[in-house]
């Protein structure tokens, strides 16, 4: 079922106290990330370079991912290719299986929610624990991510609280965020130290040097790297940069993007496994090389899982993260969710007013506002188009290509100022949820002219 | 100066529904002494159809478009989303087609105006009119500062200018996103309202009355008291 944004965003609306609150939060995010891009003169530059870098990379795939392999084997690393998340998972099984691993810790991974590893592997008997902060709570509460970032952040604390108190025995009441983090804390520490194998996500892989480097505020990936024998990379194929240089100008973007931060906390560079201990990275295909032929959409391959679309995103502001099908919702996701499946995911294209503020935040320029105004062109051709928006279009086309007739019409609109209120209002009328209707003028532009009385005027 | 043929596009909804923009576009160019022409059988130039995703719709539409306006060396229109629409989608567009404020600052480079206008007045920094024509600086990009149709309006005389928090956020009007999403239509409309009342202004103005329209809907439904005016006419005043 091809379930419709505006539904789900007319629901979630519903409680405004939650809409203003999400709104006016992830808009505290948007100001904080324009004043660390303020701070910086070279901004705009490191914006365009980004794109470029990225565009370079994604157009010469095949030799950086050779070459990142190369070196991440020659460090002593085990480089897996998976064409598809089926395939994603069953390395990493497999590896598990092989090992008689029977807990894995996960720090956060766009990637694996993208594969669906989590209910695969717990299907297969294999505990499962995510220790980003966010990650866990949501997965306490049997939930998704509403947001790649901050997965958490349509929950307030109060509800964390409660959550904690049933699942890990926290004090009646006590929603304090430091008293709740430091249970988050001593929990997770104790299933890092019992985990069998830990698994990391990347936010880059450096083709010259084997690196995957992992960004983090909670330390929870090094946590995870330092502690069991076997550590796991999931990696887009996407991610590979050709070398620091490259890879210093993402850096400077992710976090002032993401969070309004310089940096993150941490950002971890793994380049070889521990004395004794094992690594291995999984390079994941997944439909990636397909958009690469997509010349309409191979930009989309430049996202770096930033979020500045989304805390920038009106709509996704006023929606939240759980309005939208795709795992990634907002600008970004309206998009990825397309490119997955159209037929899946064409119910997410509406969410957005193109309004082009998410081109202007995203740190590798991709163009996501003109690509959703490209989908909304096919969708009458997959048979996703909207019934009303659909019958508009043409009517009014055929009106407007007749100016006589249009004309002839302006002339009996202002009728319409004086028609009775229930039969404009009425469950038929969208525009009338919320708006009043426009008044017609008594004379339009174009009679006026005719009549002569525009010139006529000293 | 050769002799320029000026030709003025009155979109489809500003002459059903505010008329008044138009003649003030008009009579802006005549002060200017380019005394404009307006060419019989203009409608719509497509955009709604094809933000909606209906291109095809658009496109004889365009072409009408192309067809009325051939002879005129300029093209001027009270309103930033169509001018960004055409100039997108139609070839020969750049240089001739402009919105009136970016006419009157670009091109016109007027540094005065006759007009008296003693309120105060918020300024609706539309998507397409920030974003697409550049009317002022984009609150995401990392440039300096700056406001087109700021400049125009402090030319009027007696008049305090305001800008909303979220200075360049969306209304939420979005063409047929407003009926295909009505309620975060609505909701990121009430916002928007709440920010431009919120600056104590009489006035709510622009450079795309669309966005006008949708905010003037919500603020008479909510019974809010907006007033609404679109920039042409204060730039006009006394003329």
């Amino acid at each position: 079922m091809n379930a419709r944004h505006a539904e789900a965003a007319a629901r979630f609306i519903q409680n405004k106290a939650q809409e203003e609150w999400h709104n006016e939060t992830l808009f505290l995010v948007r100001e904080k990330r324009d004043r660390q891009a303020a701070s910086l003169p070279e901004w705009e530059q490191l914006r365009q370079l980004a794109s470029q870098i990225k565009m370079h990379t994604i157009t010469h795939l095949d030799n950086y991912l050779e070459q990142f392999a190369d070196r991440a084997e020659a460090n002593g690393a085990i480089v897996h290719w998976a064409k598809d998340a089926h395939e994603h998972n069953e390395i990493i099984y497999a590896l598990l299986r092989e090992r008689q691993v029977e807990k894995l810790v996960k720090s956060k991974s766009m990637l694996t929610e993208e594969c669906r590893l989590n209910p695969y592997l717990i299907s297969k008997g294999i505990e499962v624990v995510e220790s980003d902060l966010g990650e866990r709570i949501l997965q306490l509460m049997n939930k998704p991510p509403s947001h790649i970032v901050m997965p958490a952040i349509h929950l307030k604390r109060q509800e964390v609280g409660k959550l904690f108190e049933e699942k890990l025995q926290t004090e009646k009441g006590n929603s304090d965020p430091a008293y709740l983090a430091h249970a988050a804390r001593l929990h997770l520490r104790n299933e890092f130290l019992t985990a069998g194998a830990a698994l990391t996500g990347a936010n880059f892989g450096v083709a010259a040097t084997g690196d995957v480097v992992v960004c983090t505020n909670e330390g929870n990936a090094d946590m995870g790297a330092s502690f069991p024998k076997l550590h796991i990379v999931s990696m887009g194929i996407e991610k590979v940069t050709p070398d620091y240089k490259t890879l210093s100008v993402f850096i400077r973007l992710l976090a002032r993007s993401a969070t309004g931060q310089p940096a993150t906390a941490y950002t971890s560079h793994y380049r070889k496994p521990r004395k004794g201990c094992e690594m291995h990275i999984v390079l994941v295909d997944n439909g990636r090389s397909d958009i690469i032929g997509h010349a309409d959409h191979i930009q989309t391959l430049k996202c770096i899982r930033c979020a500045a679309c989304m805390n920038t995103c009106p709509v996704y502001r006023r929606s939240g993260g759980y309005s939208y099908t795709c795992f990634i919702p907002g600008p970004i996701g309206v998009n990825l969710g397309m490119l997955k499946s159209p037929g899946e995911y064409s119910g997410n294209v509406s969410a957005c007013s193109l309004c082009y503020s998410c081109n202007n935040v995203c740190p590798a320029k991709i163009d996501l506002a003109d690509q959703i105004y490209k989908w909304r062109q096919q969708l009458d051709s997959l048979g996703k188009a909207d019934r009303t928006k659909k019958l508009l279009s043409g009517g009014l086309r055929y009106l407007f290509a007749r100016p006589a007739l249009y004309n002839t019409a302006l002339r009996l609109a202002p009728i319409i100022n004086k028609t009775p209120r229930f039969l404009i209002y009425n469950n038929l009328n969208a525009w009338g949820k919320g708006r009043e209707l426009p008044v017609f003028a008594k004379e339009s532009f174009a009679h006026m002219w005719k009549k002569g009385k525009i010139k006529q005027h000293p | 100066m050769a002799y320029s043929k000026f030709g003025l596009f009155v979109p489809c909804y500003v002459n059903a529904l505010y008329p008044e923009a138009g003649v003030a576009t008009w009579r802006l160019l005549e002060y200017l002494g380019a005394g404009a022409e307006y060419p019989a059988g203009q409608t719509c130039c497509g955009q709604p159809m094809a933000n909606a995703g209906f291109e095809r719709e658009a496109e004889p539409l365009l072409r009408q478009f192309d067809r009325l306006f051939a002879l005129y060396d300029f093209i001027i229109t009270p309103s930033a989303s169509c001018a960004a629409f055409v100039k997108e989608h139609l070839d020969g567009m750049n240089g001739r087609l402009y919105e009136i404020c970016e006419y009157l600052h670009d091109v016109a480079k007027v540094e005065t105006l006759p007009g008296k206008f003693p309120h105060k007045v918020s300024i609706h920094n539309s998507c397409h009119g920030v974003r697409k024509l550049h009317l002022s600086s984009a609150s995401e990009q990392m440039e300096p500062r700056y406001s087109k149709l700021k400049k125009l309006l402090s030319m009027v005389e007696g008049i305090e200018v305001a800008e909303p928090a979220c200075v360049d956020e969306c209304c939420g009007f979005g063409g047929m996103f407003s009926i295909e999403e009505p309620a975060v239509s609505v909701c990121m409309g009430q916002d928007k309202l709440k920010n431009h009342l919120a600056t104590g202004a009489e006035y709510i103005t622009g450079a795309d009355s669309s966005c006008l329209m949708h905010l003037q809907g919500i603020a008479r439904r909510e019974k809010m008291p907006a007033r609404f005016i679109h920039i042409s006419q204060i730039l006009a005043a006394g003329l």
